[in-house]
């Protein structure tokens, strides 16, 4: 018998039933729950009398309508979202971070930062970039509200086994290349449902090389390739950052579950049902230039001319991109001028995210024809961000230093691009009208987003 | 939910690829409380357009969506489903779905089905050509048929299985509580649990809310 991959052994460490002919029953270690994807479960609980199974097991926090820039949804429907959150909670038992409260911030920011992700660990949301959490070797599926419905009766999920795919990143990426190219530079690879039905595993000495936050920022895009999860090994690195969280296990019950925990990953016997090489020596920060995050191309390319398309689809796709994105072919990156930068999200809005871009701001102006928007994963990001004095870096330089939430990565709060804004974003998705009705997004590393922000324009920092 | 075991109705074809959730239902929509209610909101920013296929006239009705690849990638967002529902679509046809879509899609009834490129460019030419042409999507034999051609699908059986008996899939988990009771004795203790006020506090900073 051939050996496991890391999913594989995470799966059937989870099986409460299985049977031929059915997909397998999977319990859920970890239910996080966003205000935006699960009114209509708990509604539908109530109309069936069924209780929450595990409030234990269950993390509600308010992110996706919530202000940055106070704590007052103005929005009634925003609003009436947020309270039947806390209704609903409070009825079920369930632990819930409200806005303005100490540990509130994007789901997916949160949780891992208290320490109640960890290797191995099966985890649910109501959200497709709840992938992130395969940074700890967990294995972690989006999912829509009546699969949410679904766990909180009953703590389980039915679900078939994806088909594994190894990302073997092959070579050392020079010092100016950050987690966000690396996975942009895959998805444009391999195109935006490239994994499709799909587990993705990261390996790699740059992948190793990456911190958490980086893993975390890998890992939280793999849904852009189509895929549902994706996940690291858990290594020192896990363990160093899990040592000091909140939730980790503790004394005699922390060595066993390192001991566990080093024996996830795939043996070295184990076969995936595909394996792509990506070749990292010769990358350079990656910038998107059309509505998907597979129209990439790197920083110093131009915006491709649709004619160099062999698919049609992809031709015509592109055509449609360009008109939306106010492009013409072959005009550099570097070019294209920016009206607005967000620097946040689930995706880039962590303490090493906001390091990098201060370290890129310090002693330098945002460009007056732009606004930039510093928006932290979360309170404790803010917190540690402030402890260090990021926040005077980014205010000197005349960005606005926010509260936490998705903010500006999805249009569902204030936090809205207006017209056909041009936005140097680190979120994940570079939708039409995603930030804004008409707004025109360009996805960029934090690095990246803050040279931009300096330079007026799409700009490394090596340029400034 | 309740059961369903085919369709037949005008289809209609969205020339594109990899048509987003965001597309299908920008954000801002998905405050909403409920369940249902979104027929106003399918493609907002497109309806906007008046040469979007949808606003013809003689599009009117229709209920099958041919699409191209990929469609519904991008957010979990349920309310894609619930939009595309509410506008009166029971059906669609593409190359490929987004994950959580497909999923989606099933658990509302929504029969969303693969077929190969050549019968989904076949069906558009045709339901372009003639808006009341009609395309059967058959949950029972899976396979789809239209005018003389019929092209099989495949379908998730469990999925499958559940629409045509409108089963109640955590009715039917729930049955299994012994096993999951079972599973939940053998946990590893020291997993992380959670209870309200562990990390959260009851009053916001400020109170102004
Ligand atoms: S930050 Fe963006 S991608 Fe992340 S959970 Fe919020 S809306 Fe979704």
């Amino acid at each position: 018998m051939s050996g496991r991959t890391l999913v594989e052994k995470v799966w059937d460490d989870h099986l409460v039933h299985r049977a031929d002919g059915e997909p397998d029953l999977l319990y859920v270690d970890l239910h996080l729950v966003h205000e935006a994807s699960s009114p209509q479960a708990f509604d539908g609980l109530r109309q069936t009398g069924r209780r929450v199974r595990r409030p234990d097991l269950t993390l509600a926090v308010e992110d996706h309508n919530v202000p940055t820039d106070s704590l007052l949804i103005s929005d009634p429907m925003g609003r009436a979202q947020v309270e039947q959150l806390a209704a609903n909670c409070a009825e079920h038992g369930i632990e819930h971070l409200r806005h303005g409260t100490a540990h509130q911030g994007v789901v997916h920011v949160v949780a891992p930062e208290l320490g109640l992700v960890q290797p191995g660990m099966t985890v649910i949301c109501g959200d497709s970039h709840t992938s992130t959490h395969g940074a700890f070797g967990a294995l972690a599926f989006g999912v829509g509200t009546s699969d949410v419905e679904h766990v909180l009766a009953t703590q389980t999920l039915p679900m078939r086994r994806p088909r594994t795919m190894a990302v073997d990143f092959v070579g050392r990426p020079s010092a100016d290349v950050t987690a966000k190219d690396l996975i942009l530079a895959v998805i444009a690879r391999i195109g935006a449902n490239g994994a499709h039905g799909h587990a993705l595993e990261y390996r790699g000495e740059a992948v190793t090389a990456l911190t958490m936050a980086g893993r975390m920022t890998m890992c939280n895009m793999s849904v852009e390739a189509g895929a549902r999860v994706g996940v690291i090994a858990p290594d020192e690195t896990t363990f160093a950052y899990l040592a000091d969280r909140p939730a980790r296990p503790t004394g005699a019950a922390w060595d066993d579950a390192v001991a566990w925990w080093r024996t996830l990953r795939s043996d070295p016997d184990a076969v995936f049902d595909r394996t792509v090489d990506i070749d990292v020596t010769a990358l350079t920060p990656f910038v998107s230039w059309g509505t998907n995050p597979g129209q990439s191309v790197p920083l110093g390319a131009a915006v491709p001319d649709p004619a160099s398309f062999t698919d049609p689809g992809q031709r015509s796709a592109a055509e449609r991109a360009l008109d939306y994105m106010g492009l013409v072919p072959h005009t550099p990156m570097r070019d294209i001028g920016i009206d607005t930068v967000f620097l946040g999200s689930c995706t880039n809005g962590r303490l090493d995210d906001l390091r990098a871009a201060a370290e890129v701001l310090r002693d330098r102006r945002v460009d007056s024809r732009v606004r930039m928007l510093v928006v932290p994963g979360s309170m404790d990001v803010r917190r540690r961000a402030e402890a260090e004095g990021l926040h005077e870096v980014f205010q000197s330089a005349g960005a606005e230093w926010r509260l936490s939430g998705c903010s500006m990565c999805m249009g569902m709060n204030a936090d809205r691009a207006q017209g056909s804004q041009r936005i140097a974003s680190t979120s994940n998705r570079n939708y039409e009208g995603r930030q804004g009705d008409r707004a025109r997004t360009h996805l960029v590393s934090p690095a990246v987003a803050a040279a931009t922000a300096v330079a007026g324009r799409l700009a490394a920092p090596s340029e400034l | 939910m309740r059961a369903v075991s085919e369709h037949t109705g005008r289809g209609v074809a969205l020339r594109r690829d990899d048509v987003d959730t965001d597309q299908i239902i920008p954000a801002e929509f998905c405050k909403r409380l409920t369940k249902s209610g979104y027929a106003d909101t399918l493609f907002a920013n497109w309806f906007t357009d008046p040469a979007f296929v949808l606003n013809q006239p003689d599009r009117a009705g229709a209920s099958v969506l041919v699409a191209g690849h990929n469609f519904g990638t991008g957010s979990s967002r349920e309310h894609a489903v619930w939009a595309l529902r509410d506008w009166g679509f029971r059906a669609v046809v593409a190359t490929s779905f987004g994950d959580i879509f497909l999923r989606n899609a099933w658990k509302n009834g929504l029969l969303a089905v693969v077929l190969p490129e050549p019968a989904v460019a076949e069906l558009a030419d045709r339901v372009d050509a003639d808006p009341a042409f009609p395309v059967t999507v058959d949950v029972v034999r899976t396979e789809v048929r239209a005018a003389g051609s019929r092209w099989s699908f495949e379908v998730d059986e469990r999925a499958r299985w559940l629409l045509l008996n409108g089963l109640d899939d955590i009715g039917l988990t729930l049955g299994r509580d012994a096993a999951i009771s079972a599973y939940e004795r053998a946990r590893r203790p020291w997993l992380p649990t959670l209870h309200r006020g562990r990390f959260g506090t009851a009053v916001t900073v400020g109170e102004q809310r």
